[in-house]
């Protein structure tokens, strides 16, 4: 299949597509580096000029910049440790022979399908709500006063939230990585005198490694753009308290109408995620090549 | 030491007996086989002796003590499987001394045991090798290794040549029958392969559906089988099996004779049969035939013979190598 004339007709059959794919990932990306550039803002139309890098000295010298950075990676940070923690859990306990296995597999699954605003709205109004919220019933019941959660907890209501949304993701990968792990190992190993705690530790764990990379790589690109279950929720605060990158570029471009910050403070976030990307591949991305 | 004591060992999955009650016994030092088409048990019946079974009913006593409900570890058994089933991320060295390090063995012990391992079986050279860049017959080896470092009172193996090509089987075939010799320690060695069986073991255990047939030496069970599924199973090709005249001559419900046991020739026998197909290896022939009145046989005759498809051909079973059987199957002396 591989004569040079199928090369030839592969590529061209393949070329509008890339095209397509090309300009609309290229043009907005380049609009944004040159809107970054320019004095932009909607209240006063007409008046764009050059102004430089004085965007970016605005952006990155802004103290929201530093609090929504360090909001940023501690949501991810925390959201990473909780759905790979618990997705270990999860995935070892569903990978047991016990009853109601099928269902209980399809309801962990369940909030992967939820979109994050509803999501959000849930936790928010069912859950969540100091008044009507079942954790404040369920405070109640124990004599304790209710918390609100999105003004005494902002941020850890959020990682709460996005924990919950992301878990299941988690536990399928990691569910279907302990599922190819060979019986004969932890035969083996159970021969060898290992206990189920070194045979988590020594064949169980390793065996996962490639997976909880895969994990941790995906969900690191989806959480750095956390956005609506905090615009649904804490709308970024109390003060700067929930503000993650995107929400920042958020407030920028469409409540300061200031284009020209917002797009520096985009191409800023699109720098720090190959930031991070690289990192992490770094670090984890070995596991991959094996 | 490693004398191993079956009484009436049981295992049930459900409502199916897949063992329905084993007794046998294992001398120190000694190289059993357990053999047995698939799904006869002996897999079951050795992860029973494992431990990584529960047995429903009955007792295993190792040296006189009754296992049957100790961890597998506690039972100071090894066990080579199928699959090798290496621990993919450790390096060779690791994986050999892995289970010394769950028995907390100092790191000087660890390293004097897995060196002395390594070099039994050729293995000093790959020590820092992961499993993934060995060929099979290391993996194989490294698997030994892992059972030998743990001095245990009785190693089990699992089918554990079916995984190689047939050059590597002979070779490691006579690897494990060399080190059963160098170690003395006692060796269960399950396996589908009759050829194995015979080649390997000094005791053989035939099964068939979780019951024991036959217990013996290789060559008692090839020369005096106890009934018509060990007479068949052990010995290639199969033996034949004739009823009618010839099984009334002899006073039975059906004799049978093993290929290599039956005279050729073109001019006369008792048998007139044709050939079929005549399989030629050079060494020796293998002609099956369409025996009258008797139906499809197989012979074994040495060398080449010029003998081809609808050749008629005359057969003439060795008097003193036909065996008798009733009509069950079981076998009545010689007659």
């Amino acid at each position: 299949m591989s004569t040079r004339a199928s090369t030839l007709t592969g590529r061209i059959m393949s070329a509008p597509s890339i095209i397509v794919l090309f300009l609309w990932m290229a043009v907005p990306l380049g609009m944004t580096i040159y809107f970054s550039f320019l004095r932009y803002n909607l209240l006063s139309p007409g008046m764009e000029e050059w102004i430089g890098t004085l965007n970016y000295e605005f952006f990155l010298t802004d103290p929201a910049f530093f609090a929504s950075l360090a909001n940023t990676l501690l949501l991810v940070g925390s959201v990473l440790v909780i759905t790979v923690v618990g997705g270990i859990l999860l995935g070892l306990m569903l990978d047991q022979p016990i009853f109601g296995r099928g269902i209980l597999r399809l309801l962990v699954i369940a909030p992967f399908f939820i979109m994050p605003t509803v999501n959000a709205l849930v936790w928010k109004n069912l859950l969540m709500d100091p008044v009507s919220g079942m954790f404040a019933w369920i405070a109640s019941l124990f004599g304790l006063p209710a918390i609100d959660w999105f003004t005494n907890a902002p941020l850890t209501s959020i990682i709460i939230m996005v924990s919950w949304q992301w878990l299941p993701f988690a536990v399928l990968i990691l569910l279907t990585a302990l599922q190819s792990l060979d019986r004969d190992q932890k035969e083996a190993a159970q021969m060898d005198g290992a206990g189920p705690v070194s045979i988590f530790f020594y064949i169980t764990l390793p065996h996962l490694s490639r997976a909880i990379t895969v994990v941790v790589l995906i969900e690191t690109i989806f959480l750095l753009t956390v956005f609506a279950e905090i615009f649904v929720t804490t709308g970024g605060g109390p003060g700067l308290a929930t503000t993650n990158i995107a929400f920042l570029v958020y407030t920028q471009a469409l409540l300061q109408f200031d284009v020209g910050g917002a797009s520096a403070g985009g191409i800023v976030a699109v720098i720090l995620a190959n930031i991070v990307a690289i990192f992490l591949i770094r670090l984890i991305g070995k596991n991959l090549d094996k | 030491m490693g004398a191993i004591r079956l009484e009436k060992v049981k295992k049930t999955f459900g409502t199916l007996d897949v063992i329905p009650g084993v007794d046998l016994d294992i001398n120190d030092g000694e190289f059993v086989v357990f053999v047995g088409p698939s799904g006869c048990g002996k897999s079951t019946l050795l992860r029973l002796i494992a431990g990584l079974e529960d047995v429903t009913d009955g007792k295993i006593l190792i040296n006189g003590t009754d296992v049957a409900t100790e961890a597998p570890a506690k039972r100071g058994l090894s066990m080579v499987f199928q699959s090798y089933a290496l621990y993919p991320h450790m390096t060779v060295y690791n994986n050999i001394a892995f289970g010394l390090k769950m028995a907390g063995e100092s790191k000087e012990v660890i390293e004097e045991k897995v060196q002395s391992a390594a070099k039994i079986l050729n293995l000093t050279d790959y020590l820092e090798r992961r499993p993934s860049a060995l060929s099979g017959g290391q993996r194989q080896r490294v698997a030994i290794g892992r059972a030998i470092v743990r001095n245990p009172a009785a190693f089990l193996f699992d089918e554990p040549l079916s995984n190689l090509d047939a050059a590597l089987r002979v070779n490691m075939r006579l690897e494990i029958t060399g080190l059963h010799q160098e170690l003395k320690t006692t060796m269960i060695y399950v396996t589908h392969d009759q050829v194995e069986a015979m080649t390997m073991a000094d005791k053989i255990v035939v099964l068939q559906a979780g019951r024991v047939e036959q217990v013996g030496k290789p060559m008692e069970l090839y020369n005096s089988p106890a009934n018509k599924f060990v007479a068949g199973f052990i010995g290639s090709p199969k033996m034949n099996f004739l009823g009618g005249e010839l099984a009334k001559k002899y006073d039975c419900h059906e004799i049978g004779i093993r290929p290599e046991h039956v005279a050729v020739s073109t001019e006369n026998g008792e048998i007139p049969a044709t050939v079929k197909i005549a399989e030629h290896l050079g060494a020796e022939t293998y002609l099956h035939v369409e025996a009258d009145g008797y139906g499809p046989m197989t012979v074994r005759a040495t060398g080449e013979v010029p003998l081809g498809e609808h050749d008629k051909i005359f057969l003439t079973p060795e008097q003193d190598r036909i065996h008798r059987f009733d009509a069950h199957g079981l076998a009545l002396g010689k007659s």
